[in-house]
């Protein structure tokens, strides 16, 4: 398969499918974070992760015409704002349904998963009442056009560019909160055990319903930096919610560095596979080979090693 | 506290009802049409009935078990595709003798793995035997290194995602997107006209209720109760010296098996197969019929399969915006309110009223079974 290209053929290839896996592994990665935190550390299977993402998706969409009609002249930085109020629409939203459904089933965690996905078929109706049922997409700013061009035969695009760096931000924040802030700390608490964290003073409801409200939140701006590079519908996020708990489940539930590696070598196999065979053969062969490991080795990449 | 009998006295009464309601109400009020409808929507309870076995019983929670219907009723319909592609009916074609899609995709010969589902009793046997070795395979590798719960659950999910895009990927082999349709004949019968629809429907429940059976035996052996054991405290079962993996994966075995001949039967009452019943959708749906019944209830899980089914048909015909809403909102009742279902609303509610009933008026024993059962269990 590789015969009719020339050795630096062959080398732009790889960096340019390199680039194109590395814009799907920020998505995973902004994806895979929030639902690190949700099905990771509280171990709450959320069917519904793909609609919060949608409706960062849709917030930024509606900030983005908001600006166009009213505040042309700003256009350039609607991206900003849009990223916070996604942040904080899908982040209440979250709240919203810890307290009205999560809350109730921390001890049947199968149960989860038939409730989100429940919610989740209320929204993605929700989302096409409300948007229509076509797809809708977002004009970039001017800044965000075009491409780099590195050498004569690779040229990578500036959108792209500006997704992976929002990627590496918010990864480097929020592994700040959970590792090295007082309430990262208290999350963490928690998680490994309820009742002890309880008994010291940890108010744990309201941990899980701000650590729920966090995970949808950055679902949110997943959802934003998506618009940068695809168009949202109702029905987008379920395209992502298997990879994305594959992606979790593959880097070991509980550690964040491991969601991350997982998260780049998915994505990067299945780009440079997409190059040499159709796009599904491509997907199918990167999940056999996801599935046939996690047969293998069922803990993950990285496992924590915790005594239950 | 061993009985050996299939069915306590109870659970005979119900069957007879459900086989009483199958067997002679519905054909006798339902039109074919929806009497064929009725027997796509049994195809359903087949694989209800695995899942009250594996995940009702054994704990197991399947997403994938569209995957086991999918392949038998594939299996079912390759036969079929065979049989209707023969070379008189396919003589337009450039290679004639092979089925439609395949010509479409330019393949000029059968693919190996296409010819032995020339011969029924092949395909009869690849029809239970496929998934049942599948499933084998799947409960083998992650049961013997103990895993299970949320993650084998996101696995078989997996696997129902892989399977949908290789089918609908390998167009020229699987009839990709559209699946196979235009089966006309089995063994030379028509599977199409109005009687021939009839006579598969009593076929059809007549299986049910063989996999009812089984059921009910799996339920009331040792091995249910191990099952149960095994859900509820999975160690100390293990540290009484049983092999908990063995027996985890004999229930999700059998649940495959189960689901591979509703999708066979599928196949022959529907008349097609599409990977639109393989994928993640389907298969959720498949458990929330199991939860709406009731995940521990046999009988039940029937029940709750029709009655979604139905609602489903009715609903989206007419609110198709309000059904996605209504299934949504199902979902979160039955999981927050009722985590028996309707079995167990059933079993809360209405039963005690009936046994007071019957304790009030014990002179006249006759006649409250079959129309009280039978009008209140289906709707609730």
């Amino acid at each position: 398969m590789f015969g009719d290209y020339s050795l630096g053929d062959l080398g732009s290839i790889f960096v340019m499918q390199g680039f194109a896996g590395l814009i799907l592994f920020s998505v995973y990665v902004l994806m895979a974070l929030g639902l690190a935190i949700i099905f990771g550390q509280m171990g709450v299977i959320n069917m519904a992760h793909g609609e919060f993402m949608i409706l960062g998706a849709y917030v930024t969409w509606m900030t983005s015409n908001l600006f166009q009609s009213y505040m042309p002249s700003l256009f350039g930085g609607y991206f900003f704002l849009a990223m916070i109020l996604a942040f904080l629409a899908s982040g209440a939203l979250g709240m919203l349904v810890e307290w009205v459904l999560i809350r109730h089933l921390y001890k049947r965690p199968l149960d989860t998963l038939l409730a989100t996905w429940g919610l989740s078929l209320m929204l993605q109706q929700a989302y096409r009442s409300v948007f229509g049922a076509r797809e809708v997409g977002v004009d970039l700013p001017q800044w965000m056009l075009g491409s780099l061009h590195v050498t004569d035969s690779i040229e990578v695009p500036i959108n792209g560019v500006f997704v992976m760096c929002l990627t590496v931000l918010i990864t480097i924040a929020v592994a700040y909160v959970m590792y090295k802030s007082r309430w990262g700390r208290q999350v963490r608490a928690v998680v490994q055990n309820r009742i002890m964290a309880g008994a010291v003073g940890i108010n744990t409801e309201k941990v899980d319903r701000y650590t729920f409200g966090l995970g949808c939140g950055i679902a949110g701006i997943a959802g934003s930096a998506f618009t940068m590079i695809g168009s949202t519908g109702p029905t987008s996020g379920q395209l992502y919610i298997v990879d994305t708990f594959l992606v979790v489940v593959f880097g070991g539930a509980a550690s964040l560095l491991g969601t991350i590696a997982s998260a780049f070598s998915i994505s990067q196999t299945q780009s440079t596979l997409e190059f040499f065979m159709s796009g599904s053969m491509a997907k199918v062969l990167t999940l056999l080979a996801v599935v046939g490991i996690l047969m293998l080795r069922p803990q993950g990449l990285f496992a924590l090693k915790v005594r239950k | 506290m061993t009985d050996n009998r299939f069915f306590n006295r109870s659970e005979l009464i119900g069957i007879l009802v459900l086989a009483v309601f199958l067997v002679v109400v519905l054909p006798l009020t339902l039109d074919v049409f929806r009497l064929n409808l009725v027997a796509k929507y049994l195809t359903y309870a087949f694989v209800a009935l695995g899942l009250v076995i594996c995940w009702g019983y054994g704990g197991i929670l399947s997403l994938g078990q569209g995957v086991f219907f999918g392949l038998g009723g594939y299996c079912m319909a390759m036969f079929l595709k065979l049989e209707a592609s023969s070379v008189e009916n396919t003589k337009i074609q450039s290679t004639p003798g092979i089925p439609d899609f395949m010509d479409w995709n330019q393949i000029t010969a059968l693919p190996f793995f296409w010819k032995p589902f020339n011969s029924l009793t092949f395909t009869i046997a690849a029809i239970i035997l496929v998934p049942g070795i599948f499933a084998w395979i799947i409960g083998t590798a992650m049961f013997k290194r103990r895993v299970g719960g949320t993650y084998f659950a996101i696995i078989t999910q997996a696997v129902a995602a892989i399977m949908t895009i290789l089918i609908v990927g390998q167009q020229g082999y699987t009839g990709g997107i559209n699946g196979m349709t235009d089966l006309r004949t089995l063994k030379g019968w028509d599977i199409r006209p109005d009687h021939a629809k009839i006579v598969l429907y009593f076929f059809e429940v007549g299986c049910l209720f063989v996999c009812i059976m089984i059921a009910q035996f799996v339920r009331h052996s040792k091995l249910g109760r191990i099952l149960v054991a095994m859900r509820e405290k999975e160690d100390r079962v293990r540290f009484s010296g049983y092999s908990v993996a063995n027996f985890k994966i004999f229930a999700f075995c059998i649940a495959a098996m189960f689901a591979a001949i509703g999708g066979a039967m599928f196949a022959l009452n529907v008349g097609f197969m599409s990977p639109s019943f393989v994928g993640i959708v389907p298969s959720i749906e498949m458990v929330i019929y199991t939860a709406v019944g009731g995940r521990l209830s046999i009988l039940g899980a029937i029940y709750g399969t029709l009655l979604v089914s139905f609602a489903k048909t009715s609903l989206s015909e007419t609110f198709p915006e309000l059904w996605l809403f209504g299934l949504g909102g199902l979902f979160i009742a039955v999981v927050l309110a009722f985590p028996n279902g309707l079995a167990g609303i059933w079993g809360d509610y209405v039963q005690p009223r009936i046994d007071r009933l019957i304790a009030s008026r014990k002179s006249k024993p006759d006649g409250w079974t079959d129309s009280s059962v039978a009008d209140g269990a289906p709707a609730e």
